[in-house]
C-alpha cells in the first residue's frame, strides 16, 4: 500500500523526475525505487492474488493450493472465482467499500479545506518561522498513530475533554455523542492524515513566485480573484499529490474506524481485519485486499494516463 | 536618438502652465531603519519616457512599486492625473507594470496573458479578442497565440509582458528593468522598439533601470536616483553635458573628475587650482563659486583634445605621456599620465580608416580642452 503511495507521489511531484532523466545516474535512480517496488509490493502482492483464487482449507496454509500434481500425474490449476463473486453479491462488502470511499473523500476534502489556508500561512512565512511551523505539522508523528487514536478517545468520549469543556462554558447542557459514530472516524482521519495533505502543499506553495500574484493586482485581479485564477491552478499538482496521499491510506484505514467507529462505520479494513484473523478465511480476506487495491490504484493509473497525455500534447506544440 | 527631443516636440516641464500627470510629493518609504525612499519629490508629464537611473538599492524600485501601489509610503502622496492614488490598491489603480521578471502566468497561454487584465475589467468575449490580437500585432507575436510562456524565447516572453501590461490601455506603464534579462544584441534592438510603441500609443512610461546608455537612448527625461533621493532630473544631453554632482558625472559615461580650489571667477570662467595635476585650470560654471572652496572639475574623454606640439592658444593644456591604449574599433582610448602622477582618460574618434594607430605607448603628447567643456561640481 505504502509503495504505492511513495511510487504516485514520486511521479506526481516529479519535477525532480525531469531533472534526474537528464542525468546519467538516471538508471540507478530509478532502479532502486523499482528493486523496492518489486520486491517489498509486486511479490506480495502476487502471494494475496494467488490465495484469492484458493479456498478456505481446515490446515496450515489455511488455504487449498492452486496448483497440484493429480493421482494421474496431470497438472491442474484450479482458480476459484467464488471469492470474487461473493464479495459483489453480499451487499456486507459492497456497503463496506462504499463506507471505505466515502470516509476517505470526506476526509480528503477536509484536508484539503483545512490545511490549504495552514499550507499557504507557512509557505509565506519567513524562512525562520517556517522551519518552526514545519517542525509543528511534523510533531505528531513523533507519538504513534494509535496512541494519538486513544487520546482522541479521551477527548471525544461522553465525559471526556471535549464535552466537559463545552459544558463548562455553557456552550450545550447535554454532552454530545461523538465516539463511536461516524462523526469520530471522520475526526480521527483528518487529524491523522492533515500532515499528509499539508507538506505537498507547502512544497507546492513556495515554489510559486509570489510576484505573479502582484502582477494579478496589477492587472485588476481583486485578491479573491487572483487566488482563484493564478494560486489555486498552480497549486494543483500539490493538491493531486497531498489528496492521493490522504485518500489511499485513508481507503484501508483500519485503526481508527475500529476505535472510533460506531457498529455502523463498517470499513474494508474492518472487513479484511475479521475476515483474516476472526473468521480465518484467508482466501476471502485476499480477495477483498485484491478488489480494494483495484479500487484504488485504477482510477489513479486512469488519472495518469489522462494528465501525461495532456502534457505530452502541451509539449508537442512547441515549435 | 532622443525621440521626445525632436525638433518642434514639446518639453512639458519647461511650460509652468502644464500640469504634471504624475505627481510625487515628499514621499518617504522605510524598511525598519533604512530609508529606501526619503523625501523624493517629482513630476512626469503626460506622453513622457521617464527613467529612474541609479544602482542597487538606491530606491528606484522601491519607487516604482510605490507607483504600481504594492508599496504605501510611510509619508508623502502620489497623485496620478490629478488623483491622491497614495492608499488605492493596485487593482484599483489606471497603472500596469511590466515585470523584470515578466511574471508572466505559466499555466495560461499567450493569449491568455494578455487577456488576462481584460477579463478583470469584464468586456465582453469580442472585444476582449479584439484587443489581443490587436496588442500581439503591436508587439509582433502574432500566430503564437496558443502557446505556453515556457514555449517561448526570452525576447518574445518580454513583448509578451509588454502587450500584457499595454492591453488594458493604462494611463500609466511602469516598467521594471524591462530589458534587463535580454542578451546585448536584443537589447539594443529593443530600446528602440520600446520607444516606436511608446510613440504609437502615446501612454506615459516610466522606466526603472541601472544601465545609463539605456536611460539615454530612451528616455525623455531621466531622474538619478543614489541614497534613497533623487540627484538631478533633466533630460539626457544635459544631464551628460551639465552633471550636478560627482555622481551623476561619474554615473552617467565616463568621466575625467579633477580635484581643485577655487581661485578666483569671472563671469562663468571659474580659475582653480587642479592638486592633482599641479597646475592652474579654467572651467565653466554657471552659478557663483566662492573662492577658495574645494570642487571637482568633470571633462569627458572626447571633449579632450590630443596634439603633438603645445598648442599656442588654448585654455587649458597639460603633457603627459601615454600608459594605457583601448582600441574600440570606432574610437581609441588613451591613459594619459602626467608629470604629477595623475591619469587622464581622452578619447579619440577614428574618423578616417586607417590600420596604424595614432599614438603608442609612451608617446608623449599635450591634452587641451575649452573651459566651457569642463563642468564646475560643487558636490
Amino acid at each position: 500500500m505504502w509503495a504505492t503511495v511513495v511510487a504516485d507521489l514520486f511521479r506526481v511531484v516529479g519535477t525532480w523526475g525531469r531533472e534526474i532523466r537528464d542525468s546519467r545516474g538516471r538508471y540507478v535512480v530509478t532502479a532502486l525505487p523499482l528493486l523496492y517496488l518489486i520486491a517489498f509490493f509486486l511479490v506480495p502482492f502476487l502471494f494475496v492474488l494467488k490465495i484469492s483464487f484458493a479456498t478456505s482449507a481446515i490446515g496450515q496454509p489455511p488455504y487449498t493450493p492452486l496448483v497440484a500434481w493429480g493421482e494421474d500425474g496431470a497438472l491442474t490449476i484450479r482458480l476459484v472465482f467464488d471469492n470474487y463473486r461473493f464479495l459483489l453479491g453480499d451487499p456486507l462488502y459492497v456497503g463496506a467499500y462504499l463506507n471505505s470511499l466515502r470516509f476517505a473523500t470526506v476526509a480528503t476534502l477536509a484536508c484539503l479545506v483545512i490545511g490549504y489556508p495552514i499550507a499557504y500561512g507557512i509557505a509565506r512565512a519567513r524562512p525562520a518561522i517556517r522551519v518552526v511551523l514545519l517542525v509543528l505539522v511534523i510533531l505528531p508523528f513523533w507519538t504513534s498513530s494509535l496512541l494519538r487514536s486513544y487520546a482522541l478517545i479521551g477527548i471525544l468520549r461522553t465525559n471526556g475533554v471535549l464535552n466537559q469543556i463545552l459544558l463548562g462554558l455553557g456552550v450545550i447542557d447535554q454532552p454530545l455523542e461523538i465516539l463511536h459514530s461516524n462523526l469520530a472516524v471522520h475526526i480521527g482521519i483528518v487529524y491523522n492524515y492533515l500532515p499528509f495533505m499539508i507538506l505537498p502543499l507547502v512544497a507546492t506553495l513556495m515554489r510559486l513566485d509570489f510576484t505573479l500574484l502582484e502582477a494579478a493586482a496589477d492587472l485588476g485581479a481583486r485578491p479573491i480573484s487572483a487566488f482563484l485564477r493564478v494560486t489555486l491552478p498552480l497549486s494543483i499538482p500539490g493538491i493531486v499529490a497531498g489528496s492521493l496521499l490522504v485518500f489511499i491510506p485513508a481507503v484501508g484505514e483500519f485503526v481508527i474506524p475500529d476505535l472510533l467507529g460506531g457498529p455502523d462505520s463498517l470499513t474494508i479494513g474492518r472487513v479484511l481485519w475479521t475476515e483474516f484473523f476472526t473468521n480465518r478465511d484467508w482466501p476471502l480476506a485476499a480477495a477483498v485486499a485484491v478488489a480494494m487495491l483495484m479500487l484504488i490504484v485504477i482510477p489513479i493509473m486512469l488519472f495518469e494516463y489522462f494528465t501525461e497525455r495532456e502534457a505530452r500534447r502541451g509539449e508537442g506544440r512547441t515549435g | 536618438m532622443n525621440n521626445a527631443r525632436k525638433p518642434g516636440y514639446a518639453e512639458p516641464w519647461q511650460d509652468p502652465a502644464e500640469e504634471p500627470f504624475v505627481r510625487i510629493e515628499g514621499v518617504t518609504k522605510t524598511y525598519g531603519k533604512v530609508y529606501a525612499v526619503d523625501d523624493v519629490s517629482l513630476d512626469v508629464f503626460r506622453g513622457e519616457f521617464f527613467s529612474l537611473l541609479g544602482g542597487s538599492g538606491c530606491g528606484k524600485s522601491t519607487l516604482l512599486r510605490v507607483l504600481a501601489g504594492f508599496e504605501v509610503p510611510d509619508r508623502g502622496r502620489v497623485l496620478i492625473d490629478g488623483i491622491d492614488m497614495t492608499r488605492v490598491p493596485p487593482y484599483l489603480r489606471p497603472v500596469n507594470m511590466m515585470f523584470q521578471s515578466y511574471a508572466l502566468f505559466p499555466h495560461m497561454t499567450v493569449a491568455d496573458n494578455v487577456a488576462f487584465g481584460l477579463k478583470q475589467d469584464g468586456l465582453p468575449k469580442a472585444a476582449i479578442a479584439d484587443r489581443v490580437s490587436q496588442m500581439l500585432d503591436l508587439v509582433r507575436l502574432s500566430g503564437l497565440e496558443k502557446r505556453k510562456p515556457d514555449q517561448l524565447s526570452g525576447g518574445q516572453r518580454q513583448r509578451v509582458a509588454l502587450a500584457r501590461a499595454l492591453a488594458r490601455q493604462p494611463k500609466l506603464l511602469l516598467l521594471d528593468e524591462p530589458l534587463g534579462a535580454l542578451d546585448k544584441k536584443l537589447r539594443e534592438h529593443t530600446q528602440f522598439e520600446l520607444v516606436n510603441i511608446q510613440e504609437r500609443v502615446g501612454t506615459t512610461f516610466i522606466m526603472v533601470t541601472h544601465d545609463q546608455e539605456e536611460a539615454m537612448t530612451m528616455s525623455s527625461r531621466i531622474a538619478v536616483m543614489d541614497a534613497g533621493q533623487i540627484v538631478q532630473v533633466s533630460t539626457p544631453s544635459h544631464l551628460y553635458e551639465y552633471p550636478a554632482t560627482r555622481f551623476v558625472a561619474s554615473f552617467i559615461g565616463a568621466v575625467n573628475i579633477i580635484n581643485a580650489t577655487v581661485l578666483s571667477q569671472d563671469g562663468d570662467r571659474v580659475l582653480a587650482r587642479a592638486h592633482d595635476l599641479g597646475i592652474d585650470v579654467v572651467a565653466r560654471s554657471g552659478t557663483p563659486v566662492p573662492a577658495g572652496i574645494d570642487i571637482g572639475i568633470a571633462i569627458r574623454p572626447e571633449k579632450i583634445d590630443v596634439a603633438e606640439e603645445a598648442p599656442t592658444r588654448a585654455d587649458n593644456v597639460i603633457d603627459g605621456k601615454v600608459v594605457e591604449i583601448a582600441y574600440l574599433g570606432d574610437v581609441s582610448i588613451y591613459h594619459v599620465e602626467t608629470a604629477s602622477g595623475a591619469t587622464l582618460r581622452v578619447q579619440e574618434t577614428h574618423a578616417a580608416r586607417s590600420a596604424d594607430p595614432h599614438y603608442n605607448w609612451g608617446d608623449r603628447l599635450y591634452l587641451v580642452w575649452n573651459a566651457a567643456d569642463a563642468a564646475v561640481l560643487t558636490s
